[in-house]
């Protein structure tokens, strides 16, 4: 390996003063602290608002500009007739490197459908957001676009979404009411299967 | 008698008011200013009935919370000693404003009131001795609290203390011979004459390197970055590792009172404490010849205006500061103390003596 020898720099008399180095120092922050609070000032009486004064994001009331391809919380993608695009194919679950996901597939009465996840879980506890699970999907049938980054719960299980959480991105937890028709498996129903082809 | 002790326990009232309330804005101001200095918006939070008044209430919600948390003592800890120390930070750095004037006296009916709580001929020295005093309250937080951290967070204060106290002592050496008295309030009036009519003859025109050595010994003595050692937050978490609740939070206020008392000293010493230019007991006196008479009253606040205005500048001064410098090492620290401000401030009071000594002052 070869070495690489720094060469450190002797100080001048100049910076060894060190009131100097100290006063240039405050002409750092002083130039910031007087541009900033000019800068609040003519805020908060309405003028000069295209020149920022800090960087901050005031974050609940503020929320952040995300990059198109921002990995958010994910959701399933709904056909017209309100049932999942899902085929239940297995492939996401099966790619998921933290095992996050879990589907229980059905047939479907469309015989040019197949299959459909009669539940479909997606442990955000586990979850590493690493958007494999979209890129497989060969229906895209899910996907991570919903702008939900602020998923806090109290407890582990509350962190487990069931299908209606991942069809509906403005349900929020808790979840009390089921409103899909077509037949599924979820946590209001006791895991019981619930709903008919018929209705829909 | 009892007219004494009233008129004392006001001024003592006036004084705790201001300082104490200055301690508890200065969490506000250090939080504000950072933020401003760092391009960020800071704590604004905390709300009455939706009014959050740039984050002024901050203070008052970090009082209630230091107030009813939890008051940990460690199950190894002297107990006596671990719950005096924090009383002993706080008194040591309270009384020392006694000898403060905050103002020129003030003459009702046939009484004369100095703006000083005590009046003491020796009021430097007692300041002094306050200030090195307070360091028991340190050194004791960091024997009693049975933790390594602690103690050495501790002893790194005794050590700063010791030696930035001499550069301390040796740098106003100056100031006290020119002006030739010890007791504050006569200190502050000998600031009150001209040079050559123009210029104020405060302690910073006769005496700046030792104004320089005072301030930077004086940042040492508050503890508080660049000079931070004692509590060194990111290696040993400081003295006060073992303190909770309002025991810690009057660390917290030592260490504001330190920085208010310091800016106090600076003002007083160096800055013609409640001295306004111009303003004599009876009105400006303008250098082109000019005169503008004022009542007693308005002379008066005008000095405490002045005084409290000059405070209160040195305080951003010295938080500007504090986000400006990176901590010094412990060697660095020492080499500073030791072997450039102690001969510095000797140098200056030899200096200052023999041009005392041939001029006529």
């Amino acid at each position: 390996m070869a070495v690489k020898v720094v060469r450190r720099r002797e100080l001048t008399i100049w910076e060894k003063l060190y009131l100097p180095q100290i006063v240039s120092g405050l002409k750092v922050t002083t130039a910031h602290f007087v541009r900033n609070l000019f800068l609040h000032t003519a805020h908060s009486v309405g003028m000069l608002k295209h020149l920022p004064a800090s960087v901050t994001f005031q974050y609940p009331e503020e929320p952040r500009p995300y990059a198109f391809r921002f990995r958010s919380r994910h959701r399933l993608t709904v056909r017209e007739d309100g049932t999942p695009r899902c085929v239940g194919c297995m492939l996401c679950e099966t790619v998921c490197p933290a095992k996050c996901i879990t589907i229980v597939p059905g047939e479907h009465p469309d015989p040019n459908v197949e299959k459909y996840p009669v539940r479909f879980d997606i442990d955000l506890g586990i979850c590493v957001y690493c958007g494999y699970c979209v890129e497989v999907c060969p229906e895209d049938a899910i996907r991570m676009d919903t702008g939900i980054v602020d998923v806090a719960a109290s407890s582990r299980d509350e962190m487990k979404l069931d299908i209606h959480e991942l069809m509906n991105p403005a349900l929020r937890k808790p979840v009390t009411d089921c409103r899909l028709e077509f037949p599924h498996q979820c946590r209001i129903s006791g895991g019981e299967m619930k709903g008919s082809w018929e209705k829909t | 008698m009892l007219a004494d002790l009233t008129i004392k326990l006001v001024l003592a009232g006036i004084m705790f008011f201001g300082v104490l309330n200055l301690a508890a804005l200065h969490t506000w101001l250090e939080r504000k200013q950072s933020a401003i200095i760092q391009d960020r918006i800071g704590a604004n939070r905390a709300s009455i009935f939706g009014w959050r008044l740039m984050g002024l209430f901050h203070p008052l919600a970090d009082a209630i919370k230091m107030f009813t948390k939890e008051d940990i003592v460690p199950a190894g800890a002297d107990k006596v000693l671990h719950t005096l120390a924090p009383f002993f930070s706080v008194f040591f750095a309270l009384v020392a404003f006694a000898a403060i004037p905050f103002g020129d006296r003030v003459i009702l009916g046939d009484r004369v009131i100095e703006l000083q709580i005590a009046k003491i001929d020796v009021a430097l020295l007692y300041v002094f001795a306050m200030l090195s005093l307070g360091v028991y309250g340190v050194i004791l937080a960091g024997f009693a609290s049975r933790n390594n951290y602690a103690l050495l967070g501790g002893l790194r204060a005794t050590a700063q203390m010791l030696s930035y106290e001499i550069a301390l002592g040796i740098a106003i050496i100056g100031v006290v011979m020119i002006y030739g008295t010890m007791d504050l309030q006569e200190l502050v009036r000998g600031q009150g004459r001209m040079l050559g009519g123009w210029i104020p003859l405060w302690g910073i025109v006769v005496q700046p390197v030792a104004f320089f050595v005072f301030l930077t010994a004086a940042l040492a003595e508050t503890k508080r970055a660049p000079f931070d050692l004692p509590e060194g937050e990111s290696e040993i978490i400081g003295y006060f590792v073992e303190y909770s609740g309002m025991k810690f939070g009057m660390f917290f206020l030592a260490d504001f009172l330190e920085t208010i008392l310091v800016a106090c000293l600076a003002t007083t010493l160096f800055f013609g404490g409640w001295q306004v230019p111009y303003l004599m007991p009876d009105g400006f006196h303008f250098p082109w010849g000019s005169t503008l008479p004022v009542s007693q009253w308005t002379y008066v606040l005008l000095g405490v205006a002045s005084f409290s205005i000059k405070v209160v500048l040195f305080c951003v001064l010295f938080m500007q500061l504090r986000w400006t410098l990176p901590r010094f090492r412990y060697d660095q620290l020492m080499r500073l103390g030791w072997l450039g401000l102690f001969p510095i401030s000797v140098l200056n009071a030899l200096v200052t003596a023999s041009v005392l000594a041939w001029v006529d002052y």
